[in-house]
């Protein structure tokens, strides 16, 4: 018997397997929900709240609510849309994000909804905190700028004993993620280019690779986050 | 109908965006038919002379001068754009907000690795000079801002198809290749 249920995405029919994710069912489906802390192969946690969708006017994330047979959700609609946008927006305000100076830019995926969103302007002040910079490692550098505390650096960059290079540190607003001092001295090359790529920002910059890509080549130059899942 | 008057400025800024007005390339004859130009680095009139239709301000407030020049472009004009990411969010310079200012002088005049001639340690402090601000600030928390042109700098089309539809009335488009903040 097969586990294929039916399911509305804003009046759109579509079929996925019993639990899958609603963000994931969605892509199988041609329909793209924008997704930050969430990323293929982890396990979500829903903390980014960008993914928000609603079902039975009830505001819930996709990445964490596996979809149901005969669910109508909501995602593509003008409020909803609004929402993810000012979640942008605060992320954009709450830490310094110089896109011209960065060296993410371009490949940045909090600057690609910026970008899909419209964003001309954060409606919020901005906060200029005062963040450090950790360039002890021979490999990379952790700048807490740009950090948005999404975890999936700690979640996916791990050493051959499976220890995670990255981790909390401090609670509340003096969250933020650090890299392991030891362990990101003996970080391999191959760790380095995951850890850069994992980042949706330009909060782990590998170095001596800054800007090695020309403008127009890089990977939201043309085309829109999410524009290669969306039918 | 006279034609609509246009001034621009540059406050913590480095031209750049005046730059690419510039590279609207032949579009600027198409602009000079459209558009008068008053108190504006592209004429090089100092002061405002009449009322002005559409102010273009590139760069954000670091200094007592800035807020100045801003102000009064507040006054003078009855549309404020702001142009680029210095008058967005206080773009490069504003990577000083967050150190302290005697520390910034100390490292521009006194304490940093090219700081040759300055032997007797002087930090400028001239009457003429304009007062430095705790921090940059972006254009809007100082005056109100009508429009924001985000990029670094603005892309030319960004900036002409911005321009012709405040003149023309039409809507704005805004397609994916011209909004970037880089």
């Amino acid at each position: 018997m097969s586990n294929l249920i039916k399911f509305k995405i804003d009046s759109k029919e579509c079929m996925a397997e019993k639990g899958t994710f609603i963000v994931d069912a969605a892509r199988e489906n041609g329909i793209y929900i924008p997704t930050l802390c969430n990323m293929p192969g982890v396990k979500p946690k829903g903390s980014c709240r960008i993914c928000t969708v609603r079902i039975n006017g009830r505001l819930m994330t996709s990445c964490t609510t596996p979809v149901a047979d005969g669910m109508e959700i909501e995602s593509n609609v003008a409020d909803l849309q609004n929402l993810r946008k000012s979640i942008v927006e605060l992320m954009f305000v709450s830490g310094n994000h110089f896109c011209p100076s960065c060296e993410k830019s371009g490949n940045c995926e909090l600057q690609a909804l910026g970008y899909l969103y419209q964003m001309l302007v954060p409606r919020f002040p901005y906060d200029f905190p005062i963040r450090k910079i950790d360039a002890t490692s021979p490999k990379i550098i952790k700048d807490q700028n740009r950090c948005i505390q999404c975890k999936r650096c700690i979640k996916t960059i791990k050493d051959e004993q499976g220890r995670s290079l990255f981790a909390f540190r401090n609670r509340g607003h003096r969250l933020e993620v650090v890299l392991d001092q030891e362990l990101g001295h003996l970080m391999t090359e191959e760790l380095a280019d995951l850890a850069m790529k994992n980042c949706p920002v330009g909060s782990i910059i590998k170095k001596e690779i800054g800007f090695n890509t020309a403008i127009g080549n890089r990977k939201f130059d043309h085309h829109a986050i999410g524009s290669e899942i969306t039918l | 109908m006279s034609k609509p008057v246009i001034a621009t400025t540059s406050l913590a800024g480095c031209f750049g965006c005046h730059m690419s007005i510039l590279d609207i390339d032949e579009r600027i004859l198409q602009l000079i038919e459209l558009v008068e130009f008053n108190k504006s680095p592209i004429d090089d009139i100092k002061t405002f002379t009449k009322p002005v239709d559409i102010g273009i301000i590139e760069g954000g407030c670091c200094n007592s001068e800035n807020v100045e020049v801003l102000r009064s472009f507040r006054k003078n004009c009855k549309i404020l754009i702001s142009l680029g990411e210095c008058a967005i969010m206080g773009g490069l310079p504003a990577l000083r907000n967050g150190i302290p200012i005697e520390e910034c002088l100390h490292e521009a005049y006194i304490g940093g690795p090219t700081v040759q001639l300055n032997k007797d340690h002087i930090l400028p402090n001239d009457d003429e000079l304009p007062m430095l601000l705790d921090r940059v600030y972006p254009c809007h928390e100082i005056v109100k801002i009508d429009y924001f042109l985000p990029g670094c700098a603005p892309r030319a089309d960004l900036i002409w198809d911005a321009l012709v539809a405040l003149i023309t009335g039409d809507p704005l488009k805004l397609p994916y290749e011209v909004v970037k903040f880089d």
